[in-house]
């Protein structure tokens, strides 16, 4: 079994989900050229949830997400993020961008930018936050994801651990109100992902809403509320993670939980 | 040794190691020379091949450097000089052509009594590119930058005042305009604003100008093109060309990458059709057949005409140039940009220009070397250029009938002066960029 990569006591107090629809997407379907990626993918996802995607290489479960945020198009069905339908137009993919925080595994952060800049750039060009206040913010959140002392660096010069608490905190600053994550641990050393994980958990006491795509099963397992399985394009299994990990239905799920908790 | 001892950890260390200074460099003349010159039999037999190069080269030309002459005011008497000083048959350079053409060869036909215009033209040029190349010059200096192009035309070509702050205006209007259109679309925008412009230019700023030269008559001596010869043309040239050419190399680069069909089909056209054409037959062009297509009667200038063709020639070298530095970039880039909300023009200018123009600097600063260095062949459409158009003028006078090599050996080495900087100041600056993102 994968190991727990950090302490057991986790605050749930603010981890209430709210009737509110944080996501709906039904019936979705994408294809890349004659690929047939996503099919009939129905979801809805409430406010304060935090819901880790797993599921084999391949079976999607990025493309999933990317179109969430509109990083790959849907060819059918709908998707509704915040109230706004993802169409076309422009104006409500700025929106909704403005809405949804990414994290990438490979971290993606500028490099030719220092931290500080990392993370003050998009507020105050996409949200014309002053310079000021947006340093403000800046800080503000590398001290909650505890490296405040390296702001004046380029991501270079720091650790893959820390270089991905960069790049939560500069989807923080931007204020959104879902958190997508893509396999964000999967690209670290080993102590390295404590931490980020550690800056996950945080997140998630404090009530944001988030879907994680992660092999990190004890993460799951603490911090989840509803564990989807995917598998070919689909969505096979969805469940609590007490019952996903201990009662499994489907075939593909009790294989695939079979061989990622190495029984 | 007791069992006990053997059977319990493999090793532990107790004393920790001092760090040791690192064994002293074998170096000294001898060492290096057996290093780099005699390693093998293969390396020795080309140091000595090397050798009896240099040593052919030098024996058969330092009499002639040796027996230059400096003062003389023809070829006919620096002959005579040479052959009193060393004999009959000695051969020698004769530098006095310099000393007395030099200032055709810097100036052209420019009126002396104005030297001091392009001369100080030339100076505030570092004025207005010191913000821009060096980060130690003044930020505030900045301002100076734009409006320095058209300080430039002014003083260089002389006439009203009125004329460059028009077209200078023009550019202001444009930006107005785009400001006021881009609200609906950026590519609108940029349309807009451009179409505008240059309406404004060609029909508004002539009269426009006389009005205004009538009411408040500013202006200082004109000076034609026809005057313009030798450094001053290849300079001004070159350094117009560089200053346009980067900014259309760039517009280029994103247009070929654009998913407009149109913007894309455009772009690839443009490049793939100036890359394919010699710029002796761009030159032509501008020399004769712009002729045929404009207005009769509009007088558009030659050194524009030729700037312009010299302009879109080196931007679709670095179009592509800049297209590689883009490929390079990781996809994840503008991946992050989209994520965060950036829109396309954002992206672009804050995350992607700035990584891909510092991956092509080596490439965008050969191309300018190339480019200054094309700027010799206008000589084919009868600008003096200063490698054969003033030489050849020069020749023309009977008192320097035959000399050859001096001009080219003057002319070369101040190319290569330039040149010389330029490179090495894309050095210098690859090598600050990577100190700052590493
Ligand atoms: N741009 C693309 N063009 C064509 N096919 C693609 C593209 N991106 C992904 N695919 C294919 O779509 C399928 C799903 O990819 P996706 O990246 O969503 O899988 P995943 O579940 O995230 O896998 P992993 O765990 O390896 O990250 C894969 O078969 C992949 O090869
Ligand atoms: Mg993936």
């Amino acid at each position: 079994m994968t190991e727990p990569h950090f302490d057991a006591q986790i605050d749930r107090s603010h981890m209430t989900v709210s009737d509110e629809v944080a996501i709906q997407i039904e019936n979705m379907n994408k294809w890349y050229g004659q690929f047939h990626v996503l099919r009939d993918i129905d979801l809805t996802v409430q406010r304060g949830e935090r819901i880790v995607i797993a599921g084999p290489s391949g079976s999607g479960k990025s493309t999933l997400i990317r179109c969430i945020n509109r990083l790959e198009e849907h060819q059918a069905g709908k998707i509704v993020v915040d109230g706004i339908e993802l169409t076309n137009d422009l104006k409500n993919i700025d929106k909704i961008r403005r809405e949804v925080g990414m994290v990438f595994q490979h971290f993606n952060l500028f490099p030719h930018l220092t931290i500080l800049e990392n993370l003050t750039l998009a507020p105050i060009w996409v949200r014309k936050t002053p310079k000021k206040e947006a340093i403000e913010t800046a800080m503000h959140f590398l001290e909650k994801v505890k490296i405040p002392d390296q702001a004046q660096k380029y991501p270079g010069q720091l650790s893959g651990g820390q270089q991905q608490r960069v790049a939560i905190a500069r989807s923080l600053c931007m204020k959104p109100r879902i958190m997508l994550f893509d396999e964000p641990t999967s690209a670290l050393d080993p102590e390295m992902i404590k931490e980020v994980l550690d800056t996950m958990i945080e997140l998630a006491e404090e009530g944001m809403t988030m879907l994680c795509v992660t092999h990190e099963m004890g993460f799951a397992q603490a911090v989840a509320n509803r564990v989807i399985f995917m598998a070919d394009g689909q969505i096979v299994e969805q469940n609590n993670p007490h019952d996903f990990f201990n009662n499994p239905q489907s075939e593909r799920t009790k294989q695939f939980l079979s061989q990622i908790l190495g029984h | 040794m007791s069992d006990t001892h053997a059977q319990t950890v493999a090793y532990v260390r107790d004393t920790m190691l001092d760090p040791k200074p690192a064994p002293a460099n074998q170096s000294g003349a001898i060492q290096w020379l057996r290093e780099n010159l005699f390693s093998g039999w293969l390396n020795t037999l080309l140091t000595v091949l090397g050798i009896l190069a240099i040593y052919g080269f030098v024996s058969h030309f330092y009499g002639w450097f040796l027996h230059g002459v400096w003062n003389a005011n023809s070829l006919a008497e620096c002959r005579q000089i040479i052959t009193d000083q060393y004999g009959q048959g000695a051969t020698g350079a004769c530098w006095g052509v310099i000393r007395d053409r030099w200032h055709q060869f810097i100036f052209g036909f420019y009126p002396p009594e104005l030297y001091w215009r392009p001369i100080l033209t030339f100076l505030l040029l570092f004025v207005a590119v010191g913000p821009v190349l060096f980060q130690w010059v003044p930020k505030k200096l900045i301002w100076f930058t734009p409006a320095y192009p058209f300080l430039a035309v002014w003083l260089l070509w002389g006439g009203s005042v009125w004329g460059p702050v028009l077209v200078a205006l023009g550019f202001v209007l444009a930006y107005v305009v785009f400001n006021f259109v881009s609200r609906f679309g950026t590519i609108g925008g940029f349309a807009a604003g451009a179409i505008f412009a240059i309406l404004f230019w060609l029909f508004g700023v002539s009269p426009l100008a006389e009005m205004l030269h009538a009411a408040i008559p500013l202006g200082i001596e004109p000076v034609e093109s026809a005057k313009f010869g030798g450094f001053l043309l290849a300079i001004t040239l070159g350094a117009g060309g560089i200053a346009m050419s980067l900014p259309l190399g760039v517009i280029l680069a994103l247009g070929r990458q654009s998913d407009m069909f149109l913007i894309r089909t455009f772009s690839v056209i443009f490049i793939e059709f100036i890359r394919g054409v010699p710029l002796i037959t761009l030159l032509f062009v501008a020399s004769l057949l712009l002729n045929y297509f404009l207005p009769p009667g509009t007088n558009f200038d030659i050194i524009l005409r030729v700037m312009i063709l010299v302009t879109m020639f080196a931007a679709a070298y670095i179009a592509e140039v800049i297209r590689g530095g883009l490929a390079a970039l990781p996809r994840g880039q503008y991946e992050a940009a989209d994520a965060l909300g950036l829109d396309y023009w954002k992206a672009q200018r804050l995350i992607i220009l700035p990584q891909a123009l510092k991956i092509s600097i080596p490439g965008i600063v050969s191309t300018f070397i190339g480019m200054f260095k094309d700027t010799t062949l206008v000589a084919f459409v009868g600008l003096f250029d200063p490698l054969k158009g003033i030489p050849d003028f020069i020749r023309a006078d009977f008192a320097w009938k035959g000399i050859y090599w001096e001009p080219f050996i003057f002319v070369g080495a101040i190319f290569f002066i330039l040149n010389f900087a330029m490179s090495r100041y894309s050095m210098y600056l690859e090598n600050r960029l990577k100190r700052d993102h590493r």
